[in-house]
Parts: C-alpha cells; sequence; structure tokens
C-alpha cells in the first residue's frame, strides 16, 4: 500500500520536473545560467492562479478541451508500471485502452483548438492530428512485438519483461524497438525535431500553436498534461531500455527516477544538437520509424 | 438470458407481422386525402411495429425457438420458407431501430405538410426498403431472396431519386443502378449454381454443402462480388459515395447503416452453407476489408461534402467488419476457435455499433444541411450556436466512428485487437498480428476525418452568412438523434450487454460451446474497460469541477480570437475542413487526387478571382473507367440489337425461346 501511495504521488508530481531539466540542459548547452530546474511547479502555481480570456468565438468545446486531455492521460497514466513496480491498474488488453485514451485526448484538443477559429491553430491541430495518425502504427508494432516476446497481453508484464537476458538474447530487436519507440516519444510530445517547444509564433509548429488561446488555469491544465504525457510515454521507454532490476523497492524506484531525469537530459541533448526537420520531412522519419518497429517484429518471429 | 419473458406470442410470426406492416406503411398516406394524418398514422405504426419486431428478435438471440413458415406460392421454384434465426434476428434489430428512428426523424425533416408529393413518395419507398430488406434476412429461399433483393435495390434507387430533377442526383442514380444490378447478375449465377449443387432453390442446411471444386470456386466468388457490391467492398464501392450523399438524410441513414449490412448478411450467409471453405478465402475478405478500411478512410478524409465523407467513412467500417469476418474465417479454416470467436463477436458488434453511430451521424447530417443550406463542409462554421443539441449528439456519433472509449466503437475494434494479439503473440507466421497496426492507422485517420468534420462544421465562426434556415432542429429530429446516441453511450459503458447480444450468433457460428465461448470472450476484460470508462468520466467531472474553481477564484474576461496581431481578421481566413486534410491529402495521393481550378491572377492589380476545388477518386479513373471504356469498345456492335423496334424486340424472345425448347429436347 505504502509503495502504490508512492507511485500515485510519483506519478502526479515528478512530471513538470522533466520539462524543467530539459529546459536546464538546453541552457547548459547554449552556456546559459537558465531557469532553476523546479520553474515549471513556479509556472504552474502561477498560471492557476491567474485570470482567463475567452475568446468570444469559443463554446463550451474550447472549455472542455483542457479538461477531457487531463483526464484521459490521467487514466492512461494509471496503466503504466514504473520502473519496477506494477501499475496502479492492470489487466488484459490494457495497452489497447492506453492507445486509445490518448486517441480520446488528441480529438478534444484539437476540437478545441478548432473552436477559435483561428487559422493559426487549425494548422497546428491539422499537424498534431495527421502526424499522431503516422505514429499509432509504430506503437502498436511495438506493442504486438513486446506481447509476443512476454507472451502476455498486459502492460505491467509486457514492461516489466525485458531484462539483461532478453537484451542479451534478443539484443537486435530490443535496439529496434527502443529505437523506434524513441521517435514516437519526441514526435508524441512535440520535441525537436518534430516541433520546437520554445516558439510560439512560427509557421511550422504544432503544440505550442493548438494551444495558443488558452490561458489562466486552462492553460496550466494544458502545461501540466503535456508534462504527464512526456512522463508517461517516457516510462514505456525507461522500462524497456533500461533492464535492470534489483528486487529492492527502494533501489528500483531511486535507479527509475534518475533513468527518467536522464531521459530528459537526453530529450535536451538532442534539441541542443538538432534542428527541427522541415515539415515535409516529418511524415518520411515517421514511416521510418513504423519500419524499424516493423523490423523488429519480424526479427523476434523468424 | 435477460431477454426472455413470458409471452406466448411465437416471435417469428411477430416478426413477420411487424416486417408486413413496416413494408405496407406509405399505403394510408396514398389512400388518405390530407398529407398530414398519413403520415402521422405511419409513424406511429411503424414505432408499434418496430418494438414489437424487436422484443420478438431479443427473444430469438434469448434463445426462443425458430419456428418454420412453408408458403406454397404459384411459382415454379418449389414452397418457399421463411424464418429467423439468432443470425438474422442479429440483422433485424438494428433495421427495425433504425426504421424507428427514420420515421420518426422523417416527421419534422420531410414533414408532409410541407412537401406532400416528395413525402408520399419517401414514406411509401422507404417502408418498402426496409420491409424487403427484411425480406431478405427472414427468406430462406434464393428465388425469394432475389425477389426482396430487387424490391430492394428498385425501391432505394427510387428514393436516392426522390430529387429527381436535380442532375447530379441522376447521375448517381445510374451509377447506382448499373452497379446493383452488376451485383445482382452474380447473385444469378450464385443461386442457380446452388440449386444445381442442392437440387432445389431452398436454402440447405446450416454447414450441408460438401467443398467441390470449380462450382464451390464460382459460388463463393459470386456471392463476394454480387453481396460485396451492395456492401461496398472496396473495389466495388463506385456507387456509394454519390448514392448515399444524394439521397434525402434519413434515408442515406437507413441506406449507410442498415442495407450496407443486408450486403454482409449475404456473404456470411452463403458461407455457412458450406462444410468448409477453402483457406484463400478467409485470407481474400481479410485482404479486402484491410484495404477497404484504409481506402475508405483515406477516401473521407480528403472529402469537402459533409454526406460523400460520412459515405466514404462507410467503406471503411464495412472493411472494419469485412476484417473481423476474415479473420473467423481463416481461424476456423485452420482450427484456432479462439481466432474465430475473436473475429465474429468484433464483426457482429461492429455491425451493431455502425447501425447505431452511423444513422446518427446521417441525421446529424440533415439537421446540419437544412440549418446551413448546403452540404459544403468549407462553406460551414460555428454551427454549434445555431445546433446546440444537434453539435453534442453528433460529436458523440464522431468519438464512437473513431472508436474512443467510452463509446460503443471501442468494443467492436477490441475484439478485433484481441484476435490480432492473440495471433501475433502464438501464431508461427503471425500475418493476422498485421490487422493490429492497420487497425491502429485506420483509427488515426479517423480521427483526423471526424476532428475536421466536427471542427468545421460546428466550431469556429460561419464562413459564409445568411444560413437557410438558421435553427436548431425540431424536436422529432433530436429526439431520435438522442435515442442513437443514448444507445451509442450505453453499448460503449455496458459493454458486457452489447456481448450477450451477439453471444448467440457467435456460439451458432463459430461452432463452439456456450463454455468455451464464455471462457474465450472473458479474457476480453470488458469489465475492467466499463470500469475504468466509469473512472473517465469522473476524472472528467473531477477536472472540470477543479478547473471551474480555479476559474471563478480568478477575473474572467472576453476578448476576440488572438489573431498575432493582425487586427481585421474574418471568418473566410478560418482553417477550411480541405486545408485541415490537406497535409494528409499530400501522403494518400496515390488513393485520391484533387482538381483544383484557380481563375487567372494576372497583372498588377489583378481582379477578383475565384478558386473551385473537387476530389477526384484513383482506382475509380485508373482501373474502374478504362476497364469500362474497353467493354464499351468492345461491346459496341451489340448495340444494334437495339434499334427501338417493339416487333424485332418480340422476335427476339421468341427466338430465344424457340432455340431454347429445341435446345432442352433430348
Amino acid at each position: 500500500m505504502p509503495s502504490t501511495l508512492f507511485h500515485i504521488l510519483l506519478l502526479l508530481l515528478m512530471p513538470p520536473l522533466l520539462l524543467g531539466v530539459i529546459n536546464k540542459t538546453k541552457a547548459a548547452f547554449a552556456g546559459r545560467v537558465g531557469a532553476p530546474c523546479l520553474q515549471p511547479y513556479y509556472d504552474l502555481a502561477k498560471l492557476l492562479r491567474k485570470g482567463s480570456v475567452f475568446s468570444s468565438t469559443t463554446t463550451w468545446v474550447f472549455r472542455a478541451g483542457p479538461v477531457v486531455t487531463l483526464a484521459a492521460t490521467l487514466v492512461a497514466a494509471l496503466l503504466v508500471p514504473l520502473g519496477n513496480h506494477p501499475a496502479i491498474i492492470s489487466f488484459n488488453g490494457d495497452m489497447i485502452l492506453f492507445a486509445y485514451l490518448f486517441g480520446l485526448a488528441r480529438f478534444f484538443t484539437t476540437s478545441a483548438a478548432l473552436d477559435t477559429g483561428s487559422a493559426f491553430e487549425g494548422m497546428g491541430a491539422a499537424r498534431e492530428v495527421t502526424f499522431a495518425c503516422l505514429v499509432e502504427p509504430t506503437l502498436f508494432f511495438i506493442l504486438i512485438t513486446l506481447a509476443r516476446m512476454s507472451k502476455s497481453l498486459s502492460l505491467t508484464p509486457m514492461l516489466l519483461y525485458p531484462s539483461p537476458a532478453v537484451w542479451g538474447e534478443a539484443g537486435a530487436a530490443m535496439l529496434l524497438l527502443v529505437g523506434a519507440l524513441f521517435i514516437a516519444l519526441l514526435a508524441e510530445n512535440c520535441r525537436i525535431p518534430f516541433d520546437d517547444p520554445t516558439t510560439h509564433l512560427e509557421l511550422t509548429m504544432i503544440h505550442e500553436v493548438m494551444v495558443l488561446d488558452h490561458s489562466g488555469p486552462a492553460f496550466g491544465l494544458i502545461l501540466y498534461g503535456a508534462a504527464l504525457k512526456l512522463f508517461v510515454l517516457g516510462a514505456v521507454f525507461v522500462n524497456l531500455a533500461l533492464p535492470f532490476k534489483s528486487g529492492n523497492l527502494l533501489v528500483d524506484w531511486a535507479a527509475f527516477a534518475a533513468a527518467m531525469l536522464f531521459l530528459a537530459v537526453l530529450v535536451g541533448v538532442v534539441e541542443s544538437v538538432m534542428a527541427r526537420l522541415r515539415l515535409v520531412r516529418i511524415p518520411q522519419l515517421l514511416v521510418a520509424a513504423t519500419i524499424l518497429s516493423a523490423f523488429a517484429m519480424l526479427l523476434i518471429v523468424r | 438470458m435477460v431477454f426472455v419473458w413470458n409471452i406466448d406470442v411465437d416471435p417469428v410470426g411477430s416478426l413477420l407481422w411487424a416486417i408486413v406492416l413496416i413494408g405496407l406503411i406509405g399505403l394510408p398516406g396514398l389512400l388518405l386525402k390530407r398529407p398530414g394524418p398519413g403520415q402521422l398514422l405511419s409513424v406511429c405504426i411503424t414505432a408499434c411495429a418496430a418494438l414489437w419486431g424487436m422484443a420478438g428478435a431479443l427473444r430469438i438471440l434469448g434463445g426462443a425457438p425458430a419456428s418454420r413458415y412453408l408458403f406454397d406460392w404459384p411459382l415454379p421454384f418449389g414452397p418457399c420458407e421463411l424464418s429467423v434465426d439468432p443470425l438474422s434476428a442479429l440483422f433485424l434489430l438494428p433495421l427495425l431501430l433504425a426504421a424507428l428512428c427514420c420515421s420518426l426523424y422523417g416527421l419534422a425533416y420531410l414533414p408532409a405538410a410541407a412537401q406532400p408529393a416528395a413525402e408520399k413518395r419517401v414514406t411509401l419507398f422507404s417502408g418498402l426498403l426496409l420491409g424487403s430488406m427484411a425480406l431478405v434476412l427472414v427468406a430462406r429461399h434464393g428465388v425469394l431472396l432475389l425477389v426482396a433483393w430487387e424490391v430492394m435495390a428498385l425501391s432505394s434507387w427510387l428514393l436516392l431519386m426522390t430529387d429527381q430533377q436535380n442532375l447530379q442526383v441522376q447521375r448517381a442514380g445510374t451509377v447506382y443502378l448499373l452497379a446493383t444490378h452488376t451485383g445482382s447478375m452474380a447473385l444469378f449465377v450464385l443461386f442457380g449454381l446452388l440449386k444445381g449443387e442442392s437440387g432445389s432453390f431452398a436454402f440447405p442446411a446450416a454447414h450441408s454443402l460438401a467443398l467441390g471444386g470449380t462450382v464451390t470456386l464460382v459460388m463463393l466468388v459470386a456471392a463476394l462480388v454480387g453481396f460485396g457490391a451492395k456492401a461496398g467492398i472496396m473495389p466495388l464501392h463506385i456507387w456509394l459515395p454519390g448514392a448515399h450523399a444524394n439521397a434525402p438524410s434519413h434515408v442515406s441513414a437507413l441506406m449507410s447503416g442498415i442495407m450496407l449490412k443486408i450486403g454482409i448478411y449475404g456473404v456470411i450467409r452463403t458461407v455457412s452453407f458450406f462444410q468448409e471453405l477453402p483457406v484463400w478465402f478467409g485470407w481474400l475478405v481479410l485482404l479486402l476489408g484491410a484495404v477497404s478500411a484504409v481506402t475508405g478512410i483515406a477516401l473521407a478524409s480528403v472529402q469537402s461534402d459533409l454526406k460523400r465523407l460520412l459515405a466514404c467513412s462507410s467503406i471503411e467500417n464495412i472493411g472494419i467488419i469485412c476484417i473481423g469476418l476474415g479473420m473467423a474465417l481463416v481461424g476456423l479454416q485452420s482450427g484456432n476457435r479462439v481466432l474465430a470467436v475473436f473475429g465474429l463477436a468484433g464483426a457482429f458488434i461492429h455491425i451493431i455499433n455502425h447501425a447505431l453511430f452511423k444513422p446518427l451521424l446521417f441525421l446529424g447530417s440533415g439537421a446540419i444541411i437544412h440549418a446551413s443550406g448546403t452540404r459544403q463542409i468549407d462553406r460551414m462554421g460555428g454551427l454549434s450556436r445555431v445546433l446546440p443539441r444537434t453539435a453534442p449528439l453528433f460529436l458523440v456519433g464522431s468519438l464512437a466512428i473513431c472508436g474512443l472509449p467510452p463509446l460503443n466503437g471501442f468494443v467492436g475494434e477490441l475484439f478485433l485487437y484481441f484476435g490480432a494479439f492473440t495471433d501475433g503473440m502464438f501464431s508461427d507466421l503471425p500475418l493476422i498480428g498485421f490487422v493490429a497496426p492497420i487497425l491502429a492507422l485506420v483509427g488515426g485517420l479517423a480521427v483526423i476525418t471526424f476532428v475536421k468534420l466536427f471542427g468545421a462544421i460546428f466550431l469556429g465562426t460561419a464562413r459564409d452568412p445568411g444560413p437557410a434556415h438558421g435553427h436548431e432542429a425540431p424536436a422529432a429530429m433530436v429526439l431520435s438523434m438522442g435515442l442513437l446516441a443514448g444507445l451509442c453511450l450505453l453499448a460503449g459503458v455496458g459493454a458486457p450487454l452489447l456481448l450477450q447480444l451477439v453471444a448467440p450468433v457467435v456460439i451458432q457460428y463459430a461452432a463452439v460451446s456456450p463454455q468455451l465461448f464464455a471462457q474465450i470472450s472473458g479474457a476480453v476484460p470488458l469489465r475492467q474497460i466499463a470500469l475504468l470508462n466509469g473512472l473517465l468520466l469522473a476524472g472528467i467531472v473531477a477536472v472540470w469541477l477543479l478547473w471551474r474553481v480555479l476559474v471563478q477564484r480568478a477575473p474572467v474576461a472576453a476578448s476576440g480570437t488572438w489573431g498575432c496581431g493582425y487586427l481585421a481578421p474574418t471568418a473566410r481566413m478560418q482553417y477550411t475542413g480541405s486545408a485541415f486534410s490537406e497535409l494528409l491529402g499530400g501522403l494518400v495521393s496515390g488513393l485520391v487526387g484533387s482538381r483544383g481550378r484557380l481563375s487567372g491572377l494576372s497583372g498588377l492589380f489583378p481582379a477578383s478571382s475565384r478558386f473551385a476545388g473537387a476530389t477526384t477518386e484513383r482506382i475509380l479513373d485508373l482501373m474502374i473507367m478504362p476497364s469500362l471504356r474497353g467493354a464499351d469498345w468492345c461491346l459496341a456492335w451489340l448495340r444494334r440489337m437495339q434499334h427501338g423496334h417493339l416487333h424485332l424486340y418480340i422476335l427476339y424472345v421468341f427466338a430465344t425461346l424457340f432455340v431454347l425448347m429445341v435446345w432442352s429436347q433430348p
């Protein structure tokens, strides 16, 4: 029970830290001091206390967007194991619900963007749904490969399955899976090279441009939801890429938290050393990721 | 089962009476002189008959014995039989529900007082259409089925031609008539060969025909072509978008939600005659399903006509049903009962689901067209203010058709995913496992399509000023949509009920024991999903309450949408539906092309200009049209036989009969 409580607390409290670490890493690369790692928490606290401005063209759909998105992401977060600790809720087929909950979130985020009637936000919404649609097959190839390897249909056994032995046995397939998942992670969370979260006003933006009109508490919910999504997909990634389990709960929690922070640094490094891809190149990279994951499945089957 | 209650009426008899009543519903309208009461009477009778029939169908599904009715008609094809087994009952249930909703909707959508002529026609022929579709489902005799099939095809054609002055409608009608009769020809082949195999036109008992050589092959292909053309399987779908787009909305709802499924029923019924099937047949159905699903939704995503978009998405849904069916057939042939149960349960649940959300969306499209006066998505916008009740109902339909939890579309796809994952886990060559990424891709494309549809129609501000009838739909329309939307939510949150509904059919068709079925389907955690759906709804309410508290603590201001500093934005600058799908359109340009025409911009100070765009279909352009042109070229000489001289036509008939008589002499 205490470990479940700790699991929930970690799930709810850690996500904004990842954003802080990413920004700190980017600042370090640029030779700046940068904002403190806890800055996203201050931002959230401030946003939640701020007043709201609603566009007069918007309706209840605009208000429902951040609410449904955050609720769906929270429910999806319950299905993922953290480190060596099983998910809060786990059953056969939970990975399908996991993927579809993000679909529900996306439906409402993009609808809210279209509700403002701004061409800018329409562009962002169109890109979001198109690129996410190309990520879906990758995710399912990864899931089906993991299901075949672990002979299970649920996220917890699937993600707790990788061990040094598995890596030794099917290292090539695991490497392909991790690579494809990393690309999917960056694309789903709108990070460089797919989208640049630091700018709002460029014609190639995706996520940031969709939420231009949200303000105050609604924007706070969006920011927190985005951090949570990064955390949840990051947890999936870390479980695959870090196969070492000590069996001691405390050590495993610590290793998991350290790995998540390392992932944040990694994302920060990618953002510092790479430029954003041209918009027409993005689908190519996403399809390449799908083929990589299909390759992994092929290697497992043979 | 929960559905059994104590009525001593024979369920099949009550269903047959309901079918006759619904089939002849247009007659009072024809006899009564004043237009209003006839329509009201027909709606009341339809509602009673539909409810009565649904009770009968539920009792059949609950295990009531299915009696058989034999009619010795004076035609030389042997006595014909009518009966209702769980398979028929499963298809009759959504049919009767759609009859109820669509006739109620028609009361306000096509009021007799305003359009007496059109109303009489639509009531008469939609009754005939519903009755003949139901007759196809209960017929156990090849000739009777073909007769009902023709009545169905012709009455739906006459309905489609309601607005017959419109050139577009005329063209769509012609294409439909040609396509449906091409399909009928294949069915003549099928039932002719069936008589040869079994000795009579009466349907053989299930699994009684041995697998023959070429004859079976021809029969299976004929069934797939004949019934598949009606279902709209790629590449036999060319008639579908035009026909569904041009019919009145509540007729489109019937055609798309129910009539396509009659084609699926035909395939399933034909397949059930055989003891076993060649393995390639299951794979073929699976492949056709996958192709239909992906191309159907890709076509839908770039459409700019509201009803064409919905029609194309029907191709996708038929594809998903075929994926399930193909998975089940492959499973049955290879002795994999698990795959068979997952595939069949997925297919049947999706059949019910699609019959709930597709009519809902088509009925919604009627309200939208009524309010905006156009079918072009790019000219709408901001309608959620004009249609405050239709908008949330349409949103429910859109979420359901994307297969998103907590609505019903998710449940059917979940079973297919389970089939795919099970195959992917245990099979030596997990080809069916590829269904999972394909379904995921289809789901992603569906989100693009329906975000675009919902967003461009209901959100933002109106792009075209001066809508025709800018007001909310009347109560009868909202009520019928609300009923369907409520059932979508109920079937999603109460998914175990949905499984219980299809269980008898799956058990019968997959030839598994109820215990084995319970064991296999028990692996799909519908209870947990229902629990999590409840949690999701609770989470939404909780986050919403939190958000409200936070918003109310601080000042709230209203302003215009931020235009990035631009001071004079207009409604025409909004992102349109076409713009929304343009990025995807580039990726699927192999399937759909677009024709755009920009009238000249020239000189330093160009005058006002126009742009017109249309989507074209590559399958039509590159496959169907060249082959039709080839056929035209080859058969040109035959045209000389058609000269308009009546006496020579009679001579043809006489000569043919004479030759046949001479030929048949021993």
